[in-house]
C-alpha cells in the first residue's frame, strides 16, 4: 500500500470501472465469483516446474479487462505495486535449487530458475483476475453474491460497512497525516506517541460516529436485520459464461496446449 | 392529523456522568408549524432531539408524539412519524448505493417491494435526485448527500421532520437550494440550528434554548429582533436584520463594519 | 506477510478456507447470541478505521524505519473475538481485492494466520489473562506486548507452514523460519507498543468505550472454543500436512478432508476439482511429454518424500520442456492476438450501435 491519498484513489478507480456497463458487468456476480475461484484453483495447481502451462489461462482474465473496458495500464501497474512478498519468497528459489533442469542451447537452466518462473506465472494470472473480477463487479455486488450463496450476514454486511466508511474515515486519516507533516518538521513529530494519540483521537471519533450511525438505522426501523440487494435471477447468459469458462479452464488443465504449439511449431521449422 | 403534534412536558435529563443536558423542557407544536430550535454549543439542543425520537428516555417528564407518549412498545411507530435527519450526512447514508439508502427505511417497514420501490422513487423526486440513485454516496458532493439523506427520510412518509443543522457545510447555493426545499414541504418542521438567516426564511416560531431550559417561545419576527435575548444566549440577530446592514442593505462595507462592531460592543 | 495465491497449492488453499469459513460461521453464531446490534455499524467503521491506521506510518524510535498497525489485537480488546474475527476477515478481504495484498484463494490461510491468531489465542488466552489480574498502566503494555508478539509469532509460523507444505517455495522450513520469526518479532513489539498506548488512551479518556465493547462478552465465557480451536487446529494441519501428498494421492486428500470437515467443503471447487483433475488426467495421460509436469508415480509417493531432496528433481526431458517454454510463449501470443481480435470486434459493433 502506498501513500494514503493514493490508496484511496485506488480503491476509487476500481470502483469507478466497476460502475461502467459492459456484458461482463451484466454477468450476475454470483457466477463471476465462482469463475474466478475456479480459474485460480486451476492456475495454481499446475505443477511447480511447469511455467509454461498455465499461460493459455491468461485469457480469461484478459477477455474480462476488454470486455470490461478495464485499462491494461492499470492493472499492470497494481501487478507491479503488490509483488514484494511474493518476489522475496520466489528469488529463494533459483538460489537454493540450482540443479540444472533444461538446456536451451549452451545455456543451461536450473530447476529453480523454472519454479520461480512458474511462480510468477501464477502470480500475474491469479493477481489479474482478481483485479479483473472486482473492477467489472464492484464491491456490493459481490458482498450480496456472497449473501446469496450463503456467507453468514454478519460478514458480509459489515464487509459493506467497512467499505463504506473506508472513504469516510480515509479522508479523516489523510487530512490528519497532512496536518501532522505541516507541522513536522525534520521527523521530529512522525514518532510512535503522536502516532498513538492521532489514532486513538480518532478512534474516539470513529465510536462516536458508529452510535451515530446506529441511532440513524434505528430511526429507520431497524431490527437487527440488514435487507439488502433486490434478488437478481440468474440468465442463460449467466450459466454459459461459468459453464464455457470453467470448460476452457478444465480443457487447458488436461491438455497441455503450449506443448502442442511449441512441438507444432518445432516440427514446422 | 392529531398526528403532527409534539407535546414535550417537565422533560430531564442528564448525563450518566452527571451532567444535566435537560431541566425541565416544556413546549407544544402543532400541525404545520415550522420551529426553529436555536441555543449555544452545549445548550442541550442535540440532546432534545435524541429524546423526540425515542433514542433517549426522560428520565423525568414526557414526550408525546400526537396521541402518543414515546416508550419501548411505541419506538416503531414513533419513528416511523418523525423522520430525523442528522448533521452529517455521512452517518446518515450507510448503504452502498444510494437508492439502497433511501429504501432502508420503507424496506424495515415491511412494505411490499412494489410500494418499497414507488416510495424511493417519489423520496429521490421530491429532492431533485433521482439521477443519483446509482450513486455510491461517498461520490455525492455535499448539497447533494443533503439532499439525499432527507429523501431517505421522506420516503417513510413522516409527519414531523426533525433536522439537525440542515444547513451547516453547504455553500451557498446549496444552502438556498436546499432552504426552498425545505419551504415546499408542509410536513411539522422542527430545525436546530445556528443559521439565523435561514430561521428567518424558513421558521415562524423560535425557541431558545439556554442551559437546558426553555428561555423564550415566540413568534420568530419577535424574538430575532431582541438583541438582548439572542445576546445572553450566545446567538446573534441574523445578518439581515442587523442594524447597518438594514439600513444600507446594499453596502457590503457596511455588512462587514456591523460584525466588526457586533464584536467590540460583545467585548464591552 | 499476506500469502499470495501464487505460493500455495490448493490442498493447503482448500483446507484454510474451510478452516476460516467454519470460524466465521461460528463467529457470525457468537454475534447473534451477544444480541448486541449496536455492534453491527461499530464493527464496519472499526474497520475502516484499522485500514485508515495502517496507512498512516509512524518512524519507529532508533531505527528509522516506519512501521504502523496490524490491528488485529486491538480490535479483539475493543469488540471482543468473534467481532473482532468477523472484522480483520472484511479487512483482509479489501485487500485482497483491491490491492493485490493476498489472493482469493489465500484469503483462508490471511483470514486464519492474521485474524484466528490474535483474536483467538493471543487476546483470550494472553492479554485477557495478563490484564485482567490487576490495574495500571504497565500490566496493560505487558499484556498487550506479550499477546501481540505471540500473535503475530504465531501468524508468522502460520505463513512459514502454509508455504512449505504447499511445496512451491524451495525455502526449506528451518531457513524460513529464521528469517520471519524475528522480523515478526520486531513488528510483534512494535504493534504490542502501539496498541498498549491506544487502550491507555482510551482508558484514561473515555473509560465506558472499552467497558461497553468487552461488557456483554466478558461476562459469558466461551464454552465450546476450546473444543472448537482444537478442532480447526487439526483441521488444519492435517489438511497442510496432506498436501505434501496432494499432487500423488489426491482421493487421500479428498478422503481425509471428507472425514475432518464433513461433506459441505468438499464441494468447494479448490480440492474436489483438483482432485478430479488429477484423476483424469492420470487416465488420459497419452501426451509424450506428461511425465514432465508429473515425475512421481504413484506408490512412491510416501517413500519418495521420506527420501526427501535426491529425488524431488523432475527427470530431464531437455527436448519436450524447450519445446513447453516456446509453447508457452506462442500461446501468450496467441492470447494477446485473441484479445486484440475481441476488441476490435466489440470497436465494430459499437460503431455500428453508434451510427
Amino acid at each position: 500500500m502506498g501513500s494514503i491519498d493514493s490508496s484511496f484513489f485506488d480503491i476509487g478507480r476500481l470502483d469507478a470501472l466497476s460502475s461502467k456497463d459492459s456484458p461482463v458487468h451484466r454477468i450476475d456476480p454470483r457466477l463471476k465469483v465462482l469463475t474466478t475461484l475456479y480459474f485460480i484453483a486451476i492456475a495454481i495447481s499446475f505443477d511447480k516446474y511447469d511455467p509454461a502451462g498455465p499461460v493459455p489461462l491468461l485469457v480469461y482474465p484478459m477477455t474480462l479487462m476488454i470486455i470490461g473496458e478495464i485499462p491494461f495500464s492499470y492493472i499492470a501497474k497494481k501487478l507491479l505495486i503488490a509483488s514484494p512478498f511474493v518476489l522475496s519468497v520466489a528469488l529463494f528459489n533459483p538460489i537454493l535449487d540450482r540443479c540444472p533442469m533444461l538446456n536451451l542451447g549452451p545455456i543451461s537452466v536450473s530447476g529453480g530458475l523454472v519454479s520461480f518462473a512458474s511462480i510468477m506465472t501464477k502470480y500475474v494470472l491469479t493477481v489479474s483476475a482478481v483485479l479483473a473480477l472486482i473492477a467489472c463487479t464492484g464491491l456490493d455486488s459481490i458482498c450480496s453474491a456472497l449473501a446469496r450463496m450463503g456467507v453468514p450476514k454478519a460478514f458480509t454486511i459489515q464487509l459493506l460497512f467497512l467499505y463504506r466508511y473506508i472513504f469516510v474515515l480515509g479522508e479523516e486519516a489523510a487530512r490528519m497525516t497532512r496536518a501532522r507533516a505541516l507541522r513536522s518538521f525534520g521527523g521530529k513529530g512522525l514518532g510512535m506517541s503522536v502516532y498513538s494519540s492521532m489514532i486513538g483521537h480518532l478512534l474516539l471519533r470513529t465510536v462516536d460516529r458508529a452510535q451515530r450511525i446506529h441511532l440513524a438505522m434505528l430511526c429507520r426501523g431497524f431490527d437487527g436485520e440488514i435487507r439488502h440487494g433486490e434478488p437478481s435471477k440468474i440468465r442463460l447468459s449467466d450459466l454459459l459464461f461459468l459453464a464455457g469458462w470453467c470448460a476452457l479452464f478444465t480443457l487447458l488443465r488436461l491438455y497441455d496446449f503450449p506443448a502442442w504449439l511449441g512441438k507444432g511449431l518445432g516440427r514446422l521449422l | 392529523m392529531s398526528h403532527h403534534i409534539v407535546e414535550v412536558k417537565e422533560l430531564k435529563f442528564s448525563y450518566p456522568d452527571g451532567t444535566p443536558a435537560l431541566n425541565g423542557v416544556n413546549f407544544r407544536i402543532t400541525h404545520g408549524e415550522s420551529v426553529a430550535l436555536v441555543g449555544a454549543n452545549g445548550a442541550g439542543k442535540s440532546t432534545l432531539l435524541l429524546h423526540l425520537n425515542g433514542y433517549l428516555t426522560p428520565q423525568a417528564g414526557s414526550v408525546r408524539i400526537g396521541d402518543i407518549p414515546i416508550t419501548k412498545s411505541t419506538l416503531k411507530q414513533v419513528r416511523q412519524t418523525v423522520g430525523m435527519v442528522f448533521q452529517d450526512p455521512d452517518d446518515q447514508l450507510f448503504m452502498p448505493r444510494v437508492y439502497d439508502d433511501v429504501a432502508f427505511g420503507p424496506t424495515n417497514l415491511g412494505l411490499p417491494p412494489d410500494e418499497v420501490k414507488q416510495r424511493t422513487m417519489n423520496a429521490l423526486a421530491l429532492v431533485g435526485a433521482v439521477h443519483l440513485k446509482d450513486r455510491p454516496p461517498y461520490k455525492l458532493s455535499g448539497g447533494e448527500k443533503r439532499a439525499v439523506s432527507i429523501a431517505t427520510v421522506l420516503s417513510m412518509s413522516p409527519a414531523i421532520l426533525v433536522m439537525d443543522e440542515p444547513t451547516s457545510n453547504l455553500d451557498p447555493k446549496a444552502r438556498r437550494q436546499l432552504m426552498s426545499l425545505l419551504a415546499e414541504f408542509d410536513h411539522t418542521k422542527i430545525i436546530a440550528t445556528h443559521d439565523m438567516d435561514m430561521v428567518l426564511d424558513l421558521c415562524s416560531r423560535v425557541i431558545i434554548l439556554r442551559g437546558g431550559e426553555v428561555v423564550a417561545d415566540g413568534a420568530a419576527k419577535d424574538i430575532l429582533n431582541n438583541r438582548e435575548l439572542l445576546d445572553s444566549s450566545g446567538l446573534e440577530k441574523p445578518f439581515r436584520l442587523q442594524e447597518a446592514v438594514w439600513k444600507n442593505p446594499s453596502g457590503f462595507r457596511d455588512a462587514r463594519y456591523a460584525g466588526i462592531k457586533g464584536i467590540e460592543e460583545l467585548r464591552n | 506477510m499476506h500469502m499470495a495465491d501464487a505460493l500455495i497449492s490448493p490442498a493447503v488453499g482448500g483446507a484454510m478456507w474451510a478452516a476460516t469459513a467454519g470460524l466465521t460461521v461460528y463467529s457470525a453464531r457468537k454475534l447473534k447470541e451477544e444480541m448486541d446490534e449496536r455492534k453491527i455499524p461499530l464493527m464496519g467503521v472499526m474497520g475502516a478505521l484499522i485500514f485508515a491506521a495502517q496507512m498512516i506510518n509512524f518512524t519507529i524510535p532508533g531505527t528509522g524505519s516506519s512501521g504502523h498497525l496490524g490491528g488485529g489485537l486491538l480490535l479483539a480488546i475493543l469488540l471482543g473475538p468473534p467481532a473482532a474475527f468477523l472484522t480483520m476477515a472484511s479487512i483482509l478481504t479489501i485487500q485482497a481485492l483491491f490491492f493485490a495484498d493476498g489472493g482469493l484463494l489465500a484469503l483462508g490461510c490471511n483470514i486464519f494466520n492474521m485474524g484466528f491468531f490474535p483474536c483467538f489465542i493471543a487476546f483470550p488466552f494472553i492479554y485477557k489473562k495478563i490484564a485482567s489480574s490487576g490495574e495500571g498502566a504497565k500490566r496493560i503494555l505487558a499484556a498487550a506486548l506479550a499477546a501481540s508478539i505471540i500473535g503475530l509469532q504465531l501468524g508468522a509460523f502460520g505463513v512459514v507452514i502454509e508455504t512449505v507444505f504447499s511445496k512451491i517455495s524451495e525455502l526449506p522450513l528451518g531457513t524460513f523460519l529464521l528469517v520471519m520469526q524475528p522480523i515478526h518479532l520486531a513488528i510483534g513489539i512494535v504493534e504490542g507498543v502501539v496498541t498498549a498506548s491506544l487502550i491507555g488512551f482510551i482508558s484514561s479518556t473515555r473509560p465506558e468505550v472499552l467497558e461497553a465493547a468487552a461488557g456483554p462478552a466478558r461476562g459469558k465465557p466461551f464454552s465450546i472454543k476450546p473444543v472448537l480451536i482444537a478442532l480447526i487446529l487439526v483441521a488444519a494441519f492435517t489438511g497442510g500436512v496432506l498436501s505434501w501428498f496432494a499432487s500423488s494421492n489426491p482421493e487421500g486428500l479428498e478422503w481425509s478432508i471428507a472425514r475432518i470437515c464433513g461433506n459441505k467443503e468438499l464441494k468447494s471447487p479448490e480440492s474436489g476439482v483438483h482432485a478430479l483433475l488429477s484423476r483424469i488426467q492420470e487416465k488420459m495421460a497419452f501426451l509424450p511429454d506428461y511425465d514432465f509436469r508429473k515425475e512421481k508415480p504413484e506408490g512412491l509417493a510416501k517413500s519418495e518424500s521420506a527420501q526427501g531432496k535426491e529425488n524431488a528433481w523432475p527427470s530431464m526431458r531437455t527436448g519436450t520442456s524447450v519445446s513447453g517454454l516456446l509453447g508457452g510463449a506462442m500461446s501468450l501470443v496467441l492470447a494477446g492476438l485473441i484479445g486484440f481480435g475481441i476488441k476490435i470486434f466489440q470497436g465494430r459493433k459499437s460503431g455500428r450501435r453508434d451510427g
